[in-house]
C-alpha cells in the first residue's frame, strides 16, 4: 500500500553529499516528497529529512540502499508514533476588495488561531508565518486562498524521535 | 617527508601493493606520468589504445588476479572513457580505483578546457568518488578509496585530482593509519535453527549460486553444501567459477540461456538456496512463476540485495564463506535419490538441435581442450558468450572474465589484456565476435606492444548474432541494421597490428591455428567463419518462464 513515509538522515557535512542521496532516489526511481538538510550540534553532519511515497517494499530498499552510501553516517525511517514532524510556511496574500478591513481582520484572526505570526504587511499585502505539521500548514493554505495568494514558500518536514534516545545516534550505530 | 601530490599518489599506490597500473596520459595527469616515470622500476604502467581499454583492462586483472584494478586517465575526455568501464565494474562489483586528472581548483566550475564534473557523471555507478581538492587530504582519500572498493560487496571507487593538487607539496606519512570509513554493520545471521528444518523437509532441493560466492573465495564451502545436501547447483553468469564443471552436480548457469538441465532443477525444486545472487531478470525471468513452487533463502553480502527482486522465506546477510562455514558446522548428511535420478534424466535429455561441424559448441570445446584448466578466458557480449557459457568447461576460480551486468560489447580484448598480465602473462583465450571485437580492437596495438600472448578467436557470422536473434523471433525477421556488410580481414588486420592472424573455416583449419599460436610469442587472432543462422538455445523469452521455454532453431 503507497503511503507517505519520512526517512532521517546523518550524513557527513561534505558538498555534494546532498547530491549523492538525491541522486540515489532518481535512479532507483523513488520520487521526493519534500526534504530538508541543515547542519547537526556537530558541524561534521548535516541531518536530512525526506518524506517520500511508496510502498513497503519501497520504504526498506530506500533504507538499505541508503545505508550502502558511505557519506551516510546513520538512517532510519521515522515512525509517525515515535516522531515530531514540523514544516515552516511564509505566505504572502494580496488583501483588496471593498472590505479590505475586514478581510484584514480576518486573516489576522487565522494567524492567531494557528499560531502563526506576521512577517511583513503593507498597505495590500500581509505575509503570515506558520509553523507545525505538514496537515496544519496545508489547512492554512486552505483557509486563506480565498482571500488571494500571492506567493508563498514552504519548507520541508523536519524531524526529531521522540523520547530521551538519540534515534539517529552516529555513535550507536558505529558500534553495532 | 614533504612531497608534491603526484608523487603522494605513487607512493601511497605502491604502498597499497599495486604493481601495475593501465592509463593513457593527458594535460591534467601530466604530473602523475612524471612520477611514474621516475618510479618505473616499482610501480608498471601498461599504456592502452584508449581509455576504455584501460578501464576494461583495469577491470579484468581485477576478476583475474583478485587485487584492485587501477585505471588512470586524464581529464574531461579521458575521465568520460572510463565510464563505461568503471560502470562495468559496479555491476560485476569488482574493485577497482580510477584516478582521474581535473584542472586546477581555481579553473574548476568554469568549463575549463578538458574540464567535466567526472564526480557528477559516475556518480550512480561508483560506490563511492572523491574530488580532492587539498593537499592535506590526498593520502588519507587514495586508503579510503583502496578501503572502500574491497570492503563488503566490492567495486569501483573514483578519486579525481587536480592538477595544482597534483603540484602541491604535503607530508607522505609512511604506512599512515586512518580511520575506517566502511559500514558498522556487516551481517545478520539469524534464523539458522529454522533454516536447518527447512533443509530437512526438503525432497528437491536446489542451489544457486552466483558471484558472491566467488567474490568471497566459498568455492570449498559451496561443493561441501552442494555434497552435503545432496543438491543440485545451478549458476549465474558471474558464479560459473565458482564450481568446476567436471563436478557431477554442476548443472550450469541458470537463466535465460542457461543449460536445459539446470533451468528444469531450478524449475522443479521445492527448496532454493541462493547463494551470492542478486536475482537478475536475465537469471529470472517472470518473478511470479520464479519461486511459486519453492520455499526460498537467500544469502548475501549486500543487505539491499535481499528483498529487492526476490522476497525470500528466510535470509542470511554477510560473507558468504562465511555464513556456509556456519551452517555446515550444524547440517548432517542428505541422499535425494529419486530427485537426483530426475536430474539425470533432464541432464542426459537431448532436447537441443544437433549444432553444425564447425558450430559454436565443437569450435569452444576444441578450444578447451587444447588449453589447460587454469587458462583465463575472457569473452565479450553476444551470442558467442553465451555460447562460452554453456560450452566451455570452467574448472579454476578466476578463470573467466565476462561482462555480466552491463553487458558491454567491447569488454574483451581489454579484459583480456588485463587478465592476462594478472595471471603472470600466461596464454590466455579470449571469445568475441565480429560486432564485439570491431568496438575496441585498438587494443591490439596495446596486446602487442606488451608481447601478451593472446589467442583471440573470433565467431565471425557476418551479423549482429544476438540482436539477429530476437530480431527473427520477435521482430519478424527485419534485420535492422544487423547485418554488417563489412569487408574487414580481421587476420590481416591483426598482421597490421603486428599480430598473427588466421582464418578458420573447418576444424581443421582450427586445430592447426591453435597449434601455430603455441609458438606465436605475442597476440593471435583466429578468425572462425560460422553460420549467421546459429542460435542461442534454450533461450526463455524475457520476462517469461520455464513454460515458454525455447528450444528449436
Amino acid at each position: 500500500m503507497e503511503e507517505k513515509f519520512a526517512v532521517g538522515l546523518i550524513v557527513t557535512n561534505r558538498f555534494g553529499v546532498l547530491n549523492r542521496i538525491a541522486g540515489l532516489y532518481a535512479k532507483r526511481c523513488y520520487n521526493i516528497d519534500s526534504l530538508s538538510v541543515g547542519v547537526t550540534e556537530n558541524p561534521e553532519y548535516s541531518r536530512i529529512t525526506i518524506v517520500s511515497t511508496g510502498d513497503e517494499y519501497m520504504r526498506d530498499q530506500v533504507v538499505r540502499q541508503l545505508e550502502k552510501l558511505i557519506d551516510v553516517k546513520s538512517v532510519a525511517l521515522l515512525e509517525p508514533e515515535n516522531t515530531v514532524f514540523a514544516q515552516h510556511m511564509f505566505i504572502k496574500m494580496h488583501l483588496t476588495g471593498t472590505e479590505r478591513g475586514s478581510s484584514k481582520h480576518q486573516v489576522l484572526a487565522l494567524i492567531n488561531q494557528y499560531g502563526g505570526k506576521v512577517a511583513d504587511f503593507g498597505e495590500e499585502h500581509l505575509t503570515a508565518e506558520i509553523t507545525g505539521t505538514a496537515e496544519k500548514v496545508e489547512s492554512f493554505v486552505e483557509k486563506v486562498r480565498p482571500f488571494g495568494i500571492l506567493e508563498l514558500s514552504r519548507s520541508g518536514d523536519i524531524a526529531l524521535g521522540l523520547g530521551i534516545e538519540n534515534t539517529l545516534s552516529v555513535e550507536k550505530n558505529k558500534e553495532e | 617527508m614533504k612531497m608534491n601530490g603526484a608523487r603522494i599518489l605513487v607512493e601511497e599506490l605502491i604502498h597499497q601493493g599495486v604493481e601495475v597500473i593501465f592509463g593513457y596520459p593527458g594535460g591534467s595527469v601530466l604530473n602523475i606520468y612524471d612520477e611514474l616515470y621516475l618510479a618505473s622500476d616499482r610501480i608498471k604502467h601498461v599504456l592502452a589504445a584508449h581509455e576504455q581499454g584501460a578501464s576494461h583492462a583495469a577491470d579484468g586483472y581485477a576478476r583475474a588476479s583478485g587485487r584492485t584494478g587501477v585505471v588512470l586517465a586524464t581529464s574531461g575526455p579521458g575521465a568520460t572513457n572510463l565510464v563505461t568501464g568503471i560502470a562495468n565494474a559496479y555491476l560485476d562489483s569488482v574493485p577497482m580505483v580510477a584516478i582521474t586528472g581535473n584542472v586546477a581548483v581555481a579553473n574548476l566550475g568554469k568549463d575549463s578546457f578538458q574540464e567535466v564534473d567526472i564526480v557528477g557523471i559516475t556518480q550512480p555507478v561508483v560506490k563511492h568518488n572523491y574530488m580532492v581538492r587539498d593537499i592535506k587530504d590526498l593520502q588519507r582519500t587514495i586508503i579510503e578509496a583502496f578501503e572502500i572498493a574491497n570492503a563488503g560487496r566490492k567495486g569501483p571507487v573514483l578519486i579525481d585530482i587536480p592538477k595544482d593538487v597534483q603540484i602541491n607539496e604535503w607530508e607522505y606519512v609512511e604506512d599512515m593509519k586512518v580511520p575506517s570509513v566502511t559500514k558498522r554493520r556487516d551481517k545478520s545471521v539469524n534464523d539458522v535453527d529454522a533454516f536447518l528444518e527447512m533443509v530437512k523437509k526438503a525432497k528437491r532441493p536446489f542451489i544457486y549460486a552466483g558471484g558472491g560466492a566467488a567474490a568471497s573465495g566459498a568455492e570449498a564451502e559451496l561443493l561441501e553444501l552442494s555434497r552435503r545436501l545432496d543438491a543440485p547447483v545451478g549458476l549465474s553468469m558471474m558464479g560459473l567459477t565458482a564450481l568446476p564443471a567436471s563436478y557431477p552436480l554442476n548443472l550450469g548457469m541458470c537463466g535465460m540461456h542457461g543449460k536445459y538441465a539446470s533451468i528444469k532443477a531450478q524449475s522443479e525444486c521445492d527448496l532454493l538456496l541462493a547463494v551470492g545472487v542478486r536475482f537478475s531478470d536475465r537469471a529470472t525471468g517472470d518473478l511470479e512463476e520464479y519461486t511459486k513452487k519453492c520455499m526460498t533463502v537467500h544469502i548475501d553480502i549486500d543487505r539491499a540485495e535481499i528483498g529487492k527482486n526476490v522476497n525470500p522465506d528466510i535470509s542470511m546477510w554477510g560473507d558468504v564463506k562465511e555464513i556456509l562455514g556456519t551452517l555446515l558446522e550444524k547440517m548432517p548428511q542428505y541422499e535425494h535419490p529419486e530427485w537426483i535420478a530426475q536430474i539425470e534424466e533432464y541432464k542426459n535429455a537431448a532436447v537441443l538441435p544437433p549444432t553444425k561441424e564447425f558450430g559454436p559448441g565443437p569450435i569452444i570445446g576444441e578450444v578447451n581442450r587444447h588449453y589447460a584448466p587454469d587458462t583465463v578466458v575472457a569473452t565479450d557480449v553476444g551470442q558467442h558468450q553465451m555460447w562460452v557459457m554453456q560450452y566451455y568447461h570452467v574448472e579454476k576460480p578466476r578463470t573467466l572474465l565476462t561482462s555480466g551486468g552491463l553487458g558491454t560489447m567491447g569488454y574483451g580484448l581489454g579484459a583480456a589484456i588485463g587478465g592476462c598480465i594478472g595471471s603472470g602473462r600466461k596464454r590466455t583465450v579470449l571469445f568475441t565476435g565480429d560486432g564485439s571485437f570491431g568496438m575496441n580492437l585498438n587494443e591490439m596495438a596495446t596486446a602487442v606492444s606488451q608481447e601478451l600472448p593472446i589467442t583471440i578467436v573470433i565467431f565471425n557470422n557476418d551479423v549482429l548474432g544476438m540482436v539477429r536473434q530476437w530480431q527473427t523471433i520477435f521482430y519478424d525477421c527485419h534485420y535492422s541494421q544487423t547485418i554488417l556488410d563489412r569487408k574487414t580481414d580481421f587476420p590481416a588486420l591483426a598482421r597490421a597490428f603486428g599480430a598473427y592472424g588466421f582464418t578458420a573455416w573447418t576444424m581443421d583449419d582450427l586445430r592447426a591455428a591453435l597449434e601455430a599460436a603455441d609458438q606465436a610469442e605475442g597476440p593471435v587472432l583466429i578468425d572462425c567463419h560460422i553460420d549467421m543462422d546459429e542460435k542461442v538455445l534454450p533461450m526463455i523469452p524475457p520476462g517469461r518462464s520455464v513454460k515458454d521455454m525455447i528450444v528449436k532453431g
